[in-house]
């Protein structure tokens, strides 16, 4: 024992963004004594911050902002009287049993130890900086990852620069070349490594809306700007993603932003064993999104990065769910886990082990763009055609009980051309 | 009459002088520095080590051999007195070929001459032994176990600290524009901030110490920049327990493999000598960094994976004409003291080049030094989040709240860290808020997500404690401000 204060829950909810308010307020209906601890003053994760439409149509059946999406679960979460802390750091998670987990977390109040029957981990994910992506050159002020910059904006009411060079086209980057647009900056170019755009379609209409250069094969190389970005070299690369020589060109702009994809934040996970996927780069997860460690649940973009934050809170509700579930049974109970497996053109999918005692819905996506495809499942004759499906869009499939009842041992997925 | 000092840099040289002259009763030390803030030009960005004393020629560079290893010794003290952050893990001078051995006994036997202690050869059983991640090409090494590293700039903060709480007097942004020289002998420094008069001025101006030197009339050296690149890797990958050198060349020591005080792998540096003009230069570059990549893979086959890099640097050595350390005080200009072309082993030299400041003030420029009644050699290190029990946040909880709020979340450091190495920087005269203040100073933004969720929240601490508007911040100094003004400026277009 530490001596620290120690409090008692059925389930510790570790991340307040949208992931971990839908799991705490659908434990707390479900019955459970739930803890929400979130390592900023406010709730809602990064919603605060997505100050753009577009969220909310499938959770709530209707189309609403980051803020006011996250406004709803915060409310709802009240309402409950759900018990949580903000500026309340997670220091250490310890599986002490099966059955009983600790978690140790300091904030404003203090440090505490609380003992709980389950966790529900839904910490998010990091940006991938310029330094990962091998960008050289100068280390000047202008240098933001798209993240750090929508706080910059719209948490705080910073303007960070006035020519905007985006790195990546991926939802986060359109969305912040929007954002820079609206608010009179130029943004002058959307500079993407793959021969495609990399966001949802709705979003790549931005580049038309505001007229903005996207270049399609090209990447970001080298920045110049002692103090301050004045200028970054851009070259094509070939289809194999090799840089071309001699194609080179400087972009003259004062601020660059990095949207070169997430990681999921999995540190305390693995702190502790938890096995994790190379290709989600999250944790192994049951269709309860139970990780490989008895009792503790992961939800959201810790699992793996979602397009929707529609799917991240329907991934809380269904840890919540397994907590429920945990604490009835002394476990999950299953007669046996069937594998699913990845096949034909799936880059990543989850969840990892199907218990077969329920519907379940896949989420997955593919290697590469492709049109007029089948996706099969073929240990149980389920087939599905898709008119197209692209790396940027996650797909989420629905495969019913008498369905996976079929499968002996494991299920692969495979998408293939008809 | 207090003999009037100024000292003409706050990079490790001039904070080491300082505060070895803050000991003196007759002194008044002034402390000069162009920057915002203190350790930020060659000394920001180094290996880190703390050298052995047995690479540098005595014949050749007589300065080098002698303070390199009393600098080593000296350090002991200092990183005690001066709760600086440090690690006595020893270095290894890897042979992969016969022919490097002939290198390596050359090295022992100048060791030997320099005087380090403890030095020995370590046959390929042993090597593996201690070292399980080495290169299988290792036939052996040069074992020298009293290396250290250290946290370069910690260091200066940790020094200045000490030297202003013993009365040494700190100019920041103020830039030498000017050496004032009647008779022979220096009168003070002509500066942005106006004029500060001098008995003794000491040029510790790292790569513009020529420059300085020419103000008052003195040119027979010249200060070239040679960049160094480096890799740092993310936390928890496995590194080498001690520095670990290749077996050297005549112009570097080589690309060091080593785990460093924070606990990451870093690589470098690789060697390219730029002209004199280019003292600005510190730029990364892809070729530069290949070099290190490709070197340091010779010793330690596995590194780790690209995307697990964490930052990339370039560091700046200034090399003398000559290569060896000038440091003396300069007879045609009475009172100029030159410490100059401070290259590597110069972060480890720096407490031994004080000393001998001291000495030449004495023995050459006839001033009599008498010792303070009253000197503190203490200093206190800032509170440091991540390395408290959950007990001890508590008890600081109770005096501020802000110590239980973990800002960094990469490195685990809370809001009264931030509050205390603010608090720091107003201490020793930083007048200009900066990212770069706090990071040195805490280690926030240093970590695996590289301050992206953390540089926001302390933009916000540093414009409430500095009050002025956060977008005024910078990142490290002047013309490297955060942003342009509120989100609205360009739309209402009246931006500055």
């Amino acid at each position: 024992m530490s001596g620290l204060p120690m409090i008692q829950y059925d389930v510790v909810v570790i991340g307040g963004g949208p992931a971990g308010m839908a799991a705490a307020v659908k434990a707390k209906e479900l019955g459970l004594n739930v803890l929400l601890l979130d390592d900023n003053e406010y709730l809602g994760g990064i919603l605060p911050q997505c100050i753009h439409p577009g969220f909310g149509i499938h959770y709530f059946k209707e189309e609403l902002t980051g803020p006011e999406f996250a406004y709803r679960l915060t409310k709802r979460a009240l309402e409950l009287g759900v018990d949580y802390y903000t500026a309340a750091r997670v220091l250490e998670i310890k599986n002490y049993s099966d059955l009983e987990k600790v978690v140790i977390f300091s904030s404003p109040k203090g440090a505490f130890e609380v003992w709980t029957k389950t966790i529900i981990y839904a910490a998010g994910a990091r940006e991938r900086h310029a330094f990962e992506i091998g960008i050289v050159g100068d280390r000047g002020a202008g240098i933001y990852t798209a993240g750090e910059a929508q706080t910059l904006m719209d948490i705080y009411g910073i303007m960070p620069g006035r020519e905007i060079v985006i790195v990546g086209s991926g939802d986060v980057g359109l969305i912040m070349a929007r954002r820079f647009a609206l608010e009179g900056a130029k943004v002058k170019a959307v500079i993407e490594l793959m021969p495609y755009p990399g966001g949802l379609a709705r979003n790549i209409m931005i580049l038309k809306d505001f007229d903005i250069p996207l270049y399609l094969s090209h990447k970001v190389v080298e920045v110049k700007g002692k103090n301050r970005v004045e200028r970054v070299k851009v070259i094509k690369v070939d289809e194999n993603l090799n840089e071309i020589p001699g194609t080179e060109f400087w972009i003259e702009c004062d601020t660059v932003v990095i949207s070169a994809g997430l990681i999921p934040s999995v540190k305390l996970l693995t702190n502790i064993g938890a096995e994790i996927d190379p290709a989600t780069g999250g944790p192994i997860v049951n269709d309860l999104f139970e990780t490989t460690i008895p009792g503790i649940f992961a939800a959201g973009n810790t699992v793996l990065i979602n397009d929707l934050v529609d799917y991240v809170a329907e991934q809380g509700e269904l840890a919540a769910y397994g907590a429920k579930l945990f604490i009835e049974n002394g476990g999950i109970p299953t007669k046996h886990w069937i594998r699913l497996r990845k096949g034909e053109n799936v880059r990543l999918l989850i969840p990892h082990y199907l218990s077969g005692e329920r519907d379940v819905f896949i989420y997955a996506r593919v290697k590469r763009p492709m049109e007029n495809v089948e996706v099969r499942f073929p240990e149980i004759g389920k087939r599905l055609r898709l008119p197209v499906v692209k790396p940027a869009e996650m797909l989420r499939l629905k495969l019913r009980k008498e369905d996976i009842a079929k499968a002996k041992d494991g299920i692969t997925m495979e998408v293939v051309p008809l | 009459m207090k003999t009037k000092v100024a000292i003409i840099g706050a990079g490790i040289s001039g904070a080491s002088i300082a505060r070895v002259l803050s000991r003196y009763e007759n002194l008044e030390v002034h402390l000069i520095e162009k920057a915002p803030d203190v350790g930020w030009g060659v000394s920001k960005a180094n290996t880190a080590l703390i050298h052995g004393g047995y690479d540098d020629d005595p014949k050749k560079y007589p300065m080098r051999a002698k303070l390199c290893i009393k600098g080593n010794r000296l350090w002991h003290e200092w990183v005690k007195e001066l709760q600086i952050p440090h690690i006595w893990n020893g270095a290894l001078i890897v042979a992969t070929e016969e022919e490097d051995f002939d290198e390596l006994e050359k090295l022992l036997e100048r060791g030997r001459e320099n005087g380090v202690p403890e030095m020995r050869m370590v046959d390929r059983d042993e090597l593996f032994h201690l070292e399980p991640g080495l290169t299988r090409e290792a036939i052996g090494a040069l074992w020298v176990p009293i290396v250290g590293q250290i946290g370069p700039i910690p260091a200066v903060i940790a020094i200045v600290e000490n030297a202003v709480a013993n009365g040494v007097k700190t100019h920041l942004e103020t830039e030498v524009r000017g050496i004032k020289v009647e008779n022979g002998e220096v009168k003070g420094v002509e500066t942005n901030n106006g004029f500060i008069e001098a008995d003794i001025v000491i040029n510790a101006a790292g790569l513009y110490a020529d420059e300085i030197a020419r103000m008052a009339g003195i040119d027979y050296f010249e200060i070239h920049p040679r960049k160094g690149e480096y890799f740092l890797f993310d936390e928890a990958i496995p590194g080498p327990k001690r520095v670990l050198f290749p077996t050297p060349t005549p112009i570097s020591k080589g690309i060091v493999v080593t785990t460093e005080i924070s606990g990451h792998l870093m690589i470098g540096p690789n060697a390219q000598d730029l002209p004199p003009e280019e003292k600005e230069n510190l730029a990364t570059t892809r070729e530069g960094l290949e070099q290190v990549w490709e070197g340091a893979k010779k010793l330690w086959p596995n590194l780790p994976p690209k995307w697990k890099v964490i930052r990339t640097f370039a560091g700046l050595r200034p090399e003398p004409t000559g290569g060896d350390f000038i440091i003396k005080a300069e007879e045609e200009v009475w009172g100029f003291i030159n410490v100059a072309g401070i290259r590597s082993p110069g972060l480890t030299s720096a407490p031994a080049i004080a000393y001998e400041v001291a000495e030449i003030i004495q023995r050459d420029l006839g001033v009599g030094l008498v010792e303070k009644t009253k000197w503190n050699p203490y200093r206190k290190e800032i509170t440091h989040f991540f390395m408290l029990s959950p007990a001890q946040i508590n008890e600081l909880v109770k005096r501020n709240p802000a110590y239980g709020k973990v800002i960094c979340r990469c490195n685990r450091v809370s809001e009264g860290d931030v509050l205390e190495a603010i608090e720091r920087m107003k201490f020793i005269g930083v007048k200009t808020p900066s990212v770069d203040s706090v990071k040195f100073r805490t280690k926030a933004t240093t970590g695996t997500c590289q301050g992206s969720f953390c540089r926001p929240r302390i933009i916000q601490l540093l414009a409430k404690e500095y009050n002025i508007p956060p977008w005024k911040v910078t990142l490290k100094g002047s013309g490297s401000e955060i942003g342009i003004g509120d989100v609205k400026v360009l739309v209402r277009g009246d931006e500055a």
